[in-house]
């Protein structure tokens, strides 16, 4: 989106940077980590301010992997970042995980303010081309925003005039949080862990609505009463044909040859824990010398 | 003259001064905040399949201890300096939370395991190293393997205090276990688990949640485990055989140590410790109650299989 503003040759040229192709994937432990530490935070803190580290993939996609806060003071015209914390900081990491490195900051609050144009320059110093990230704490939109900027410096001729924060499409990914389950990670409090029982229950029932979910829709296209979407039939037809078909005599002797190794599993399970409870009882018994 | 504050039912100086402090009531729950765990699973996997530590970070109240924050130990490679540079490492990290209001207090320490292998002699030595310093520790196992197949592996675990006592007083002869019962003998105990988050965290959770929660990670779909061999039980088995051989050698060596100790009446051989093949028989019996559990769980997918194909 570059074009010279002025038709004539000379005279000053308004020059727009270019968009480039970053976007960033956040990992839910640093929202985690952001929320946990605007919790935390000293009284007369408005905001929080902290590095984002991770890594930058080949495609430019920059990954953003681990967070830590820097404790800072702000007051009305003026911020100011504890520097050396900072570098602490950054030094401990990088022994843990070298491969993490700086590739950004955050702050809580919505929007991008005057104050942050001077810790991004910073940020800039220390690595090129850094993300901002900026959380929502304050939900002030009603919705909980999560934005990541790069900024790209406006400058006519050789005067600098501004920074433009443009926003940059962000991926929330959660891989780890799903492990441990929406369930536990979206409660106050979760009484204890659920094992493979309970988690096989619930995927049951789920699976269960689903199942009526589909079925409900099906038939709503069958009457007529929603307008049918070819995708989505497709999508059905192709779950159901996943279920893999066997004849009855193939199946039963599938399912016997499992049961059979299930049981021959058990089986060993229990004699090694029978030998076990011999040798204890043979090695502590006998002591005659 | 009787003292006015006791005369209302509270205590007199005296009295508060000379009173024994009161044993601590005993410890039932471990809480994890969130952010806890999921730094722990984001640690332990990235490093996976060598096997990481780190320090947790919390606050003890009364019945509950609480975890909020940690953080992961670098890699220590074998040599003098290392250790230095890890206690220095760890104040470092202390301090530099303490600035940003973390809880500074350190409840325990995390590890990851293979396969479910954690007993082993350095976790009893690390236990009782932390023992000294702080009260109520516990720690946190997690077992990246296993999570993989749909289940948060996530164990507390804390020494019993009558293994503590015996292993302080070296009793880990053959003739004091036997004393102590030796199937009596629970080492490790395990701690109810709860997993807590700030309502701001949970706020966001709720809006970012995506749109198909159906099996994503819990243990996908009946139908595809039903057909495909579970992998685990086989590394179990080579688990096993080794434990089994390692057992094996080692009563062997008590029974050669113990003949020589007969022969040689001059230097009597102290009787080596028990502790290693009682881990080792320890490791497992939780393998073979492990197998018991996923064979069971293999029987509930197989029938439940037949009644779908039944059905068709």
């Amino acid at each position: 989106m570059a074009a010279p503003d002025s038709s004539r040759a000379e005279g000053p040229v308004l020059l727009f940077p270019s968009s480039s192709s970053a976007s960033a994937r956040v990992e839910a432990v640093v929202v985690f980590n952001i929320c946990d530490s605007y919790v935390r935070r000293p009284d007369q803190a408005e905001r929080v301010i902290g590095t984002l580290l991770g890594s930058v993939l080949p495609d430019g996609t920059v990954h953003v992997r681990n967070t830590y806060v820097v404790p800072h003071s702000e007051s009305a015209d003026q911020v100011a970042l504890d520097i050396e914390y900072h570098h602490n900081m950054y030094a401990s990491h990088q022994k843990v995980n070298p491969k993490e490195v700086i590739v950004g900051w955050f702050s809580t609050g919505f929007g991008v303010s005057g104050g942050s144009t001077l810790i991004h320059e910073f940020y800039s110093r220390e690595v090129q081309n850094p993300i901002h990230l900026t959380v929502d704490t304050g939900f002030t939109t009603g919705d909980a925003s999560i934005k990541a900027y790069i900024s790209s410096n406006l400058s006519l001729g050789d005067r600098h005039l501004a920074a433009l924060f443009q926003e940059i499409p962000l991926d929330l990914r959660m891989l780890e949080a799903g492990k441990v389950g929406f369930d536990i990670l979206k409660s106050t409090i979760v009484d204890k862990l659920p094992n493979d029982l309970d988690g096989m229950e619930s995927s049951m029932e789920k699976l269960y609505t689903l199942v009526d979910e589909i079925y409900k829709y099906v038939d709503d296209v069958v009457e007529g009463r929603v307008a049918p979407d070819n995708k989505i039939g497709r999508f059905i037809g192709d779950s159901v044909a996943s279920v893999p078909k066997f004849s009855p005599a193939a199946f039963d002797k599938l399912f016997n040859d499992k049961i059979q190794d299930n049981l021959a599993l058990v089986y060993l399970s229990s004699i090694t824990r029978t030998q076990i409870s011999i040798a204890e009882k043979l090695n502590t018994a006998a002591q005659i010398l | 003259m009787a003292n006015p504050a006791q005369a209302a039912g509270g205590r007199s100086f005296l009295q508060a001064v000379s009173t024994v402090t009161e044993a601590p009531s005993p410890l039932r729950v471990v809480q994890m905040e969130g952010l806890a765990v999921l730094k722990i699973i984001k640690h332990c996997e990235e490093f996976a399949p060598a096997l990481v530590t780190g320090q947790l970070l919390g606050l003890d109240v009364g019945s509950v201890l609480e975890v909020t924050n940690c953080f992961p130990f670098p890699m220590r490679e074998d040599d003098e300096e290392a250790d230095a540079d890890g206690a220095n490492y760890q104040l470092e990290m202390m301090r530099c939370l303490r600035e940003v209001n973390v809880d500074n207090n350190t409840v325990g320490w995390y590890q990851s395991c293979l396969l479910g292998s954690f007993q082993t002699v350095e976790l009893i030595e690390t236990f009782m190293n932390y023992q000294e310093n702080i009260r109520r520790c516990v720690c946190i196992v997690y077992d990246p393997s296993r999570s993989n197949q749909g289940v948060l592996a996530l164990k507390a675990l804390k020494l019993t205090d009558s293994f503590m006592d015996l292993y302080r007083n070296n009793g880990l002869t053959g003739e004091k276990l036997r004393e102590k019962n030796y199937h009596g003998l629970i080492f490790l105990r395990r701690y109810r688990f709860k997993v807590s988050n700030s309502a701001l965290v949970s706020a966001f959770m709720t809006e970012l949640e995506p749109d198909s929660p159906v099996s994503q990670n819990k243990t996908s779909s009946n139908i595809t485990i039903a057909t495909s061999r579970d992998n685990s039980p086989s590394s179990r088995h080579g688990f096993k055989r080794e434990g089994k051989r390692t057992c094996q050698e080692k009563q062997l060596e008590r029974a050669i140590a113990r003949r020589r100790s007969i022969q040689s009446i001059f230097k009597p051989i102290p009787e080596p410790s028990r502790l290693e093949g009682y881990l080792v028989t320890n490791q497992i019996s939780s393998y073979c109650n492990h197998i018991n559990g996923v064979a069971g769980q293999n029987f509930n997918r197989l029938y439940l299989m037949k009644g779908l194909q039944e059905e068709d």
